[in-house]
């Protein structure tokens, strides 16, 4: 193999699982060594510079990052990373003081259209600028979806306005209550660009028999939930059935839980595991004590003189073709049907642009989506850009927030007359963290302890109010202890070949059998040599130049702890433990909304 | 030196052996000696010879004297029993154990100080007695706790850290190991595990008195240009006799050089040595014949390495004495105090 080259910025980067896999690329394992100091503030500035909503995303993230953390392959389960977000959000000082601060106005003006977190993380980025931000929303409160569609119980209200309101102190103009009719309208003002953050609006609905004789009983999942939120609804009949199996199934039977649903059930098509909720979304549903029930397909909504009795399904089972796509077929069994006061409708989302004229030189493709540039996420009409769910269909929040990000670049430039394909690269730094002959100014020490549990609520006093949040967030000396956890993947080990004598002591005090010293191949041929053969093809091999004996360093990065022991042992200092920074960059240049 | 504990975390496809244990249940405490210590490597190569023999720990003993090499017994085997005897007094402890507890593997660990200077003697004695052990010299030439001087193993005209040149000729433990009648003799590298592990492996299940010395760079006070000790010397010099892969049991062997490379020598328990010939004509069996291939070679300036001498036949000090087969500890009070009338007849004989 070729001599690694970790000059750029994506070799190291991609070491660092975590941020690697989040989309706005926070950089985890520098917040989490910030908590574990006790400096909730500056890890809270750390996140919110990058993510934008710590509190919100440290309660309701997706975390794409936990399924990559490299802890959860060398021990049962990875860092519980989003939860240690919060505990810096719950545990910070006023940080009033440290927003960014505001540009005198440049003279431009965007328009956000819609107050989600796409449109904020836009909002945020350009108002210290300079721009004159205008953001619309057809709700009272700005938050978008965050504040209509996830439950009280998993976020408190206060979280909101509060995070909201550290944006639209920015000097934002928030133009609430107003929903923009028509795209075209809004061109003819004087806008210098447009940002749609719309999100997926329109829930999807079910068309059965039934359905329009019961329709007093039948609602669709996020309009109900939004209902919820703004106090339009306030009970739902004894027994309910959820139809559906997302994320928005589970915040719709956990919601019926504590406005009077006595018997709440799931009803997915799917099987149990293919479900599309989040792992612990689904576990957190079932200690309330709602069923799941799997491979059934809602056939009709039962009814009697104009009111709903119930829901019926014919029992499916899943088979395989020889491709390994996954077709849902009869079983035979008899249809089986459940009694029931309300359904909620949870089947998914879908985008509407019923307020976008076709005729403004804005394509839309095939599925009626607005043709959108995936790295500039501009539209076909120059000037009016695209993110968040309105862009690319549901995803989640911090997607939302990763695009929105890039947008605010886009539009930066475009209003300053610059090429919105021109993407600049993220600036990168590696430190040597090395503080005396084996002191390291980060602490290497690895804790054996397995994933803390986050404490929660009593589930009579949880199921008794809306507003009373389950979950209470680790405390201090627990977020301290799980953040030990974290195995400081950004701490990178660096090998400078000219100073290794070959001496194997690296090689014996790794406690991962990292790192092995043989004659080079290829990578197939490499991989299965090392001293512990590197069977995860996903994550690189780090390949030295030649070295004295004609021989290769490779380390397998896949399951190294950045202990640093190699380096400790190393007599040279051939190996040495250096920090990686990487710098996203935002709009107006290299770490803009710092400023 | 290192202050962390070495994490308890390990490679999640780490191998298990016949006894389930892992390497890493071989280990002990993290070292204390200079990174990149020669010493350290050894110590891992006993771990991987110790968990691919499937070595229970509790059956193995270890024993060493004083300095640097013989701090490493703390390194190695965390669950096996230790003793850190005197200075130089090591073999004497051990044959003293050996004699008392037959069932157990012994292994010495010693450095050319404790080996080749102070305990001299010891180490000859226990040698020449035909001891069931595995003693290992972890030679690197020079004091190292001491902070730099010649040892008795230091090559004449090498140089210091400081430049002085070495007057004094060498002592070669390997020679004066064959001429004492050591029964299986190595010379290995510490900076190559692919040799050394092998031979480990084949001396512990070897019957008799087994010694390996093993080269291992000083790095504080023995790696520089002039030495003869250090990783670039030894590495230039190194001229490897044979090949060892260590196979026990009965096994079928797989010969995978071209005939009449390969010496297959048997030994006592049955398994078997699979020796791939370097040298051409070199012999390991043949005593005479290695005392002087070693010789030429030496005064060529070569670092002879590799299984040197084997005695697949040798005899042990138990043997020799006729001592009961029985460990001490076993024997019932019958058995350890006979009586008056045992001894009257004792004194009778002696009359």
């Amino acid at each position: 193999m070729q001599r690694t080259s970790i000059a750029g910025p994506d070799y190291f980067h991609k070491v660092v699982d975590c941020q690697w896999a989040c989309p706005a690329h926070t950089p985890v394992p520098e917040y989490i060594r910030l908590i574990a100091d006790g400096r909730y503030s500056d890890a809270y500035m750390v996140n919110w510079k990058s993510n934008v909503f710590p509190g919100i995303l440290g309660r309701t993230c997706d975390r794409p990052c936990e399924p990559a953390c490299r802890r959860g392959r060398v021990e049962d389960e990875p860092v519980a990373i989003c939860r240690l977000k919060r505990v810096a959000a719950d545990n910070k000082d006023d940080i009033t003081a440290r927003l960014p601060e505001v540009a005198p106005r440049n003279g431009k003006k965007v328009a956000l259209v819609g107050a989600g977190p796409s449109a904020l993380t836009v909002a945020r980025d350009l108002a210290p600028l300079g721009y004159h931000v205008v953001c619309y929303d057809a709700d009272a409160k700005g938050g978008g979806m965050i504040r209509s569609q996830i439950p009280r119980f998993r976020l408190p209200e206060e979280v909101i306005d509060e995070e909201v309101g550290y944006i639209t102190s920015l000097g934002i103009e928030m133009r609430l209550g107003q929903r923009i009719d028509s795209l075209k309208a809004l061109l003819d003002e004087d806008f210098d660009a447009v940002f749609v953050g719309t999100g997926a609006p329109r829930g999807r609905d079910l068309d059965l028999p039934g359905r329009q004789e019961a329709a007093a009983n039948i609602h669709i999942g996020i309009d109900w939930l939004s209902n919820v939120s703004f106090g339009h609804i306030t009970a739902v009949g004894r027994r309910v059935i959820v139809l559906g199996g997302g994320n928005t199934a589970m915040d719709c039977c956990r919601t019926s839980r504590r406005l009077g649903g006595a018997d709440v059930k799931v009803i997915v098509r799917s099987g149990f595991d293919e479900m599309k909720a989040s792992p612990w979304e689904k576990e957190d549903a079932i200690h309330e004590d709602i069923p799941i029930l799997n491979f059934l397909v809602p056939k009709a909504f039962t009814h009697e003189n104009g009111k709903l009795t119930g829901v019926t399904f014919e029992k499916v089972e899943a088979q395989y073709d020889d491709k390994g796509r996954r077709r849902l077929v009869a079983s035979g069994e008899p249809d089986q049907h459940f009694e029931c006061d309300d359904v909620l409708v949870a089947v998914g989302q879908e985008n509407a642009f019923p307020w976008i004229e076709r005729d403004l030189g804005l394509d839309f493709d095939e599925w009626d989506m607005p043709k959108v540039d995936p790295v500039s996420f501009q539209s076909t009409r120059p000037g009016v850009f695209f993110g968040g769910d309105a862009a690319f269909g549901p995803k989640n929040i911090i997607w939302a927030v990763a695009q929105g990000h890039e947008a605010a670049i886009s539009m930066d430039r475009f209003c300053q007359g610059g090429d919105v394909s021109d993407r600049p690269e993220p600036g990168v730094t590696l430190v040597s963290q090395k503080m005396g002959i084996h002191e390291w100014s980060y602490d290497n020490d690895i804790s054996n302890d397995h994933r803390f549990r986050v404490p929660m609520r009593e589930k009579e006093a949880a199921l008794k109010d809306i507003r009373v949040e389950v979950e209470m967030g680790f405390d201090q000396a627990l977020g301290f202890k799980e953040a030990q956890r974290c195995l400081n993947c950004d701490v990178q080990t660096v090998f400078a070949e000219p100073l290794c004598i070959e001496c194997d002591a690296c090689v014996d005090i790794c406690p991962v059998d990292c790192i092995t010293f043989t004659d080079n191949g290829e990578e197939e041929d490499l991989r299965a040599r090392l001293k512990a053969p590197a069977l995860n093809a996903d994550q690189a091999l780090y390949v030295s130049a030649e070295l004295k004996t004609s021989r290769v360093m490779v380390k397998d990065e896949d399951v190294c702890l950045h202990c640093g022991l190699c380096a400790e042992r190393c007599p040279t200092g051939a190996w040495d433990m250096q920090r990686f920074t990487l710098e996203m960059t935002h709009a107006g240049g290299t770490g803009a909304c710092g400023r | 030196m290192t202050y962390i504990l070495k994490p308890q975390l390990h490679h999640p496809n780490l191998k298990t052996n016949d006894l389930g244990k892992t390497r890493r249940d071989y280990e002990g405490s993290v070292s204390t000696l200079c990174a990149g210590c020669g010493h350290d490597s050894i110590s891992a190569a006993i771990i991987q010879a110790a968990f691919e023999l499937s070595l229970p720990p509790h059956r193995v003993a270890k024993l060493s004297g004083i300095g640097c090499s013989s701090k490493t017994p703390d390194y190695f085997l965390g669950n096996s029993h230790g003793f850190n005897t005197v200075h130089g007094r090591m073999p004497s402890v051990l044959t003293g154990a050996n004699l008392a507890n037959r069932d157990l593997i012994y292994l010495g660990v010693s450095g050319d100080g404790d080996s080749a200077s102070i305990g001299f003697g010891q180490f000859a004695h226990a040698v020449r007695r035909g001891v069931n052990m595995t003693y290992i010299v972890e030679n690197n030439g020079v004091y190292g706790l001491t902070k730099g001087q010649f040892s008795a193993t230091s090559d004449k005209g090498s140089k210091s850290k400081k430049g002085v040149v070495n007057h004094d000729s060498a002592i070669d433990l390997v020679s004066v190991a064959l001429q004492l009648g050591a029964t299986f003799v190595a010379r290995s590298f510490s900076g190559d595990k692919d040799q050394l592990v092998p031979l480990i492996k084949a001396a512990l299940s070897h019957k008799g008195s087994a010694f390996i010395d093993c080269i291992s760079p000083c790095i504080q006070f023995n790696n520089h240009a002039g030495s003869t000790k250090s990783f670039d010397y030894v590495r230039e010099h190194n001229e490897a006799v044979n090949r060892l892969d260590y196979v026990v049991g009965r096994d079928p062997i797989e010969v995978d050089y071209e005939p009449g490379t390969n010496t297959l020598v048997t030994q006592h328990d049955g398994s078997v040595l699979n020796l791939h010939k370097l040298a051409a004509h070199y012999d390991p069996t043949d005593r005479i014949a290695a005392m002087t291939y070693l010789q030429q070679r030496q005064a060529a300036g070569e670092v002879v390495t590799g299984l040197l001498y084997v005695d697949p036949t040798a005899e042990d000090l138990h043997e020799n004495l006729e001592t009961t087969s029985t460990p001490l500890n076993s024997l019932g009070t019958a058995d350890l105090v006979p009586g008056s009338a045992a001894l009257a007849r004792i004194n009778a004989g002696l009359r």
